[in-house]
């Protein structure tokens, strides 16, 4: 259904030429600091890194428009690469095109259940307009505890704007879910 | 356009100003104007005093709500709408270069453009979930349309937000349902409150002169009464709510003409940069 390649390349834009491929794989370690085993890169917050001479020119998004922890990634971003030795270092938030969860990276996702959060199941869709039934039909969320699929949320809105908050009916544990947008 | 970042400007940043520059990734993409027109400055102003002065009534719940999940769903509802301030702010200040922050805490209520719903106050929760899910579905239907604007920033930012309101619609409308249905008490207080909030429905669907000067870059709010009424109705409907009847607000928030809440909320919000300017902590 979708192109692997395809969609890897939109998710993580990785430049072509070498210069600018070091200075990505620099910033690529920068990580959330909400969520400290993704990096900007397993999110695909990190949009474009180009070297120019001595100037880096990078390129961030953020996942939710009020995101708090964008000023720290960018922050970091630029402690990284400053370390690295770049001194010209520009960065730019960017909000076109709106990220996804489904540029979230299937290691990322692998992480993010390690850590105790379930990942986001499925993929984004803004429902149209018009009409809204007043049950919205969703994919079942596995505990990232016993991997339990007998799971309900308890709240739509979590201790970040990425997350909503769920319970385990088989294991009893409330669990952060990070949900899809 | 481009935030340079180096370590003197960090600092600066530190005190809370965060340029947010849209623009898109790839060539073949539409670039979006650095600088506003004046009229699509003005633009900007009514949509982003709108999520503005909404957030800073979200976050006074923080606290207060009646349960722990409430507190962090209407705090978490505001933080997005501070994102979506944020953005259409620094582009409004673009035009007449000023900062977000400039517009934000340096205007008096005259100078504001919010509508007269989003400055209606907290009341209690059934106030507040009855001002949600008006202005929620209202704003979901704004931004749906908004993104396929002429002005390829405010299709940036509308497509961003459309998603986060998308969330904020089904809250109210879930707790719409839950007080309308619930204990006796509950159900009461939420007929109250929705009749309360209705006359401000009126003001949102408005068409004030500044539309016809952006055709194609604005959305006409009288477009967006049908959706919102489609989109509303079987809610209501469930609910066994019935849409009140009675009198129309006055508006003439896109004119700052506001009622005499605007002023203490911005006092609230506004004391701190005013008291100390420049200060960070």
């Amino acid at each position: 259904m979708v192109n692997t390649a395809t969609h890897e390349a939109t998710a993580r834009p990785r430049p072509a030429d070498a210069a600018s491929l070091a200075a990505w794989t620099i910033a690529a370690q920068v990580v959330d600091p909400e969520i400290p085993v993704l990096t900007i890169e397993d999110l695909g917050v990190l949009r474009s890194v180009s070297v120019a001479s001595d100037a880096v020119a990078v390129t961030l998004t953020p996942t939710y428009s009020g995101c708090p922890a964008m000023d720290a990634m960018r922050d970091d971003v630029l402690g990284v690469l400053t370390a690295a030795g770049y001194q010209n270092v520009s960065i730019r938030l960017v909000l076109s095109p709106a990220w996804t969860t489904d540029w979230m990276s299937e290691i990322g996702k692998a992480k993010l259940r390690e850590y105790g959060i379930a990942a986001p199941t499925g993929h984004a869709t803004v429902r149209g307009s018009g009409p809204v039934g007043p049950i919205s039909l969703k994919m079942a969320v596995k505990c990232p505890r016993c991997s339990s699929l007998n799971t309900r949320e308890l709240a739509h809105f979590g201790s970040t704007s990425c997350k909503s908050l769920y319970e385990c009916r088989d294991c009893l544990e409330p669990f952060d879910y990070f949900k899809v947008l | 356009m481009t935030d340079a970042v180096n370590k003197d400007s960090i600092e600066v940043d530190a005190h809370g100003h965060v340029a947010v520059d849209v623009t898109t990734l790839d060539a073949e993409l539409i670039e979006g104007p650095s600088v506003a027109t004046p009229d699509v400055a003005e633009y900007a102003l009514w949509l982003g005093d709108d999520s503005l002065v909404l957030a800073q009534q979200l976050g006074a719940w923080i606290s207060r709500a009646p349960e722990l999940e409430e507190d962090v769903a209407l705090g978490n509802v505001g933080l997005d709408l501070i994102g979506h301030a944020r953005s259409l702010l620094h582009y409004a200040g673009t035009a007449t270069d000023r900062t977000e922050d400039d517009l934000a805490y340096w205007r008096t209520e005259p100078d504001f453009r919010s509508l007269h719903i989003v400055e209606q106050p907290n009341g209690d929760f059934a106030h507040t979930i009855a001002r949600q899910f008006i202005v929620s579905h209202y704003l979901f239907e704004l931004h749906s349309r908004l993104r396929a604007s002429a002005d390829a920033t405010l299709a940036a930012i509308a497509a961003k937000a459309v998603k986060e309101v998308d969330y904020h619609r089904d809250h109210s409308t879930q707790w719409v349902l839950r007080l309308a249905q619930g204990t006796d008490e509950s159900r009461r207080r939420m007929i109250t409150a929705l009749s309360d909030l209705w006359p401000y429905v009126e003001e949102i669907f408005r068409d004030d002169p500044l539309i016809d000067r952006l055709e194609g870059i604005a959305v006409r709010p009288s477009s967006l009464r049908p959706a919102f009424d489609a989109a509303i109705a079987p809610v209501l409907a469930e609910a066994e709510l019935e849409i009140p009847r009675g009198f129309v607000a006055s508006g003439g928030g896109r004119t700052g003409k506001h009622s005499e809440h605007l002023a203490f909320l911005l006092a609230e919000m506004q004391v701190l940069t005013r008291a100390h300017p420049g200060a960070s902590w």
